[in-house]
């Protein structure tokens, strides 16, 4: 649990969070645009500006009173920095010694470094100096040694803002996969709604310096304004597991995560370019653009996922468009766009039982 | 002793290298957080202080060392000051006078190095160090000096050649005194006046030939340096 109000003036930027409060578990994504003062925030949560002012409490220990702040090497953070940040005068392994020297013995996430080094594929680069690594071996080598240093929270400044696309697709796997199996408690900062909608529980939203609202990601994906949907249109976000189809390589099959007992999961089929994937627990991101919706179950069409679900509710998404947020019958939402004329013409409204038909291609595994 | 049949007097060689290690580890001791603190001060004074730091550079050693033999006469106020605190003796005309002397000259030669060199520190990776509990002691020493050693390293050899090759200041409070205060920049001197060619000859190869060894040293080290941290 983080509850607080926290100030900090960095040269013209003011940020005053205004009271927030929210749970520490899972993920938390700190989102905004740039200038919004993800960053200043986080700073000011990790201790690292003597100039912050304010109250923060983290469980029942208290962080910041005023102008007291307690040591930022006393606040048992792992963090990863957007340029990793390490340590250029040691080796990988000199780096991860670095932290594993200072690691508290009686508290904060004991995971065998062994594993770590494995889970983070390092192990080729341990006695490599820094300077030449690629920057998506760096952002592993620098979740490595956060995770190293036992840490009670992780908290991460924009990790992938500077990697190329195939790095970002890897570290981001890397990310859900770790995180969710050493169960320590995150704090990421992202202006990408992508990363929010794979990774985070809950969401931070952030405008002018200041915490505009906490949500979880499912009531922040539940509505048409929210600031997660870009001009690519809602979004939804659907839990389960990847699993491999037996003699063929180019389709992925998807088991979504029923919410509650009573709840049947859903069958997804993805396709597959055959790389060597993440399998199991995974979230799959379905852009409303590529669901569409019929009455019943179509025949003789070339879409494959067909999907039966009931309509939760409909909302505006831009002028002419409508979302169209269905309830599946694993209890997760799906979102479909189309358009307002669609709505008319077949009659759409809530609480109706439809079929959605989500196009292959769109859902990679 | 005596090279290729020309007496060398070895005092001056052996008294200019003492004075210049001595200055050089007293500077390691306070140029090093000097230039921490000024490259850390966000104060507009900080330019006043810079200025200080580096008035040696632009004024006439003579003046540097006018002012020092006011200030470390045995009646002036440095002489004074230190009386309070049980000391006795002179300070001009004799080694701790050398060095005094040296390390004010030399100031800027030191904290200029170490101040970029810790300017150009990533905060990044200051905060990373933070947040893995190394302290402000610890991290210094594990982190913000080996980061800077390029820094620590020219600041070393600057205050170390420049302390050799001085002049003005040495001879004005340390004076010309055979056996106790005559460098070899001043014996040297000193040949040239009384027409000693040939001393001043080997005295002065002497001087070139290690000045050489010195830079030529710490370029490769360097090199070194910069390949290590790309």
């Amino acid at each position: 649990m983080f509850a607080g109000n926290l100030t900090l003036t960095v040269g013209d930027f003011r940020m005053a969070s205004g009271d927030f409060a929210f749970e520490s578990d899972g993920v938390t994504a700190l989102f905004g645009r740039s200038g919004s003062g993800k960053s200043t925030l986080l700073r000011a949560m990790a201790g690292l500006d003597r100039h912050t002012r304010g109250r923060l409490r983290f469980h029942d220990e208290v962080w910041q009173d005023g102008r007291r702040g307690l040591p930022a090497e006393q606040r048992d953070i792992g963090m990863v920095f957007q340029h990793a940040a390490l340590l250029a005068h040691r080796t990988v392994r000199g780096n991860l010694d670095f932290a594993a020297r200072r690691a508290p013995t009686d508290r904060g996430a004991a995971i065998d470094r062994d594993q770590i080094i494995e889970r983070t594929g390092i192990a080729p680069l341990l006695d490599r100096a820094v300077a030449n690594l690629s920057g998506g071996e760096r952002q592993r080598i620098a979740i490595a040694r956060a995770l190293i240093g036992r840490p009670r929270v992780l908290m991460m400044d924009e990790p992938l803002a500077a990697l190329d696309w195939r790095a970002k697709a890897e570290l981001l796997d890397l990310f859900e996969t770790v995180i969710r199996d050493f169960g320590i408690p995150t704090v990421l900062i992202t202006h990408a709604p992508a990363e929010v909608e794979r990774l985070a529980d809950r969401v931070v939203f952030m405008a002018d310096g200041r915490v505009e609202r906490v949500e979880a990601l499912r009531e922040a994906l539940g509505r048409a304004d929210s600031p997660l949907f870009t001009e690519e249109g809602p979004v939804a976000s659907l839990e389960g597991h990847l699993e491999p189809v037996a003699d063929d390589p180019h389709r992925l099959s998807f088991i979504t995560r029923p919410r509650a007992a009573t709840d049947m999961p859903v069958t997804l089929w993805l396709a597959h370019d055959g790389r060597p994937t993440n399998t199991g627990s995974r979230r799959l991101r379905v852009r409303g653009d590529d669901v569409a919706l019929a009455r019943g179950p179509v025949t003789g069409i070339s879409v494959q996922n067909q999907v039966a679900g009931r309509i939760e509710h409909i909302e505006t998404s831009r002028p002419g468009r409508a979302a169209v947020f269905l309830e599946l019958a694993d209890g997760q939402r799906l979102v479909s766009e189309v358009t307002a004329h669609t709505i008319d013409s077949m009659g759409l409204a809530d609480g109706q039982s439809v079929t959605a038909l989500i196009k292959g291609a769109a859902l990679m595994g | 002793m005596t090279l290729f049949g020309i007496p060398l007097e070895t005092h001056p060689i052996w008294l200019t290298l003492q004075v210049a290690t001595i200055t050089t580890i007293v500077l390691l001791v306070i140029g090093v957080p000097i230039a921490w603190g000024l490259s850390r001060m966000r104060s507009r004074w900080r330019v006043v202080f810079e200025a200080l730091v580096s008035l040696p550079l632009v004024l006439p050693p003579t003046v540097l060392g006018f002012y020092l033999i006011i200030a470390m006469n045995p009646n002036g106020p440095l002489t004074e000051f230190l009386g309070l605190f049980g000391f006795s003796g002179q300070l001009t005309f004799n080694f701790t006078g050398l060095v005094i002397g040296s390390v004010l000259f030399s100031l800027p030669f030191m904290v200029q190095p170490m101040m970029s060199a810790f300017q150009g520190l990533s905060e990044e990776v200051l905060d990373a160090a933070r947040l893995m509990r190394a302290g402000f002691v610890d991290r210094f020493f594990s982190v913000i000096l080996p980061l800077s050693r390029q820094g620590l390293l020219v600041g070393s050899v600057l205050t170390f050649a420049h302390t050799v090759g001085e002049f003005g200041v040495v001879l004005m409070v340390g004076g010309n005194i055979e056996g106790q205060t005559r460098m070899v920049s001043i014996a040297i001197f000193d040949h040239v006046e009384s027409f000693e060619y040939a001393q001043a000859h080997l005295l002065s190869a002497v001087m070139v030939i290690f000045a050489f060894a010195t830079l030529v040293g710490v370029y490769l080290i360097n090199r070194r340096f910069s390949a290590r941290l790309g």
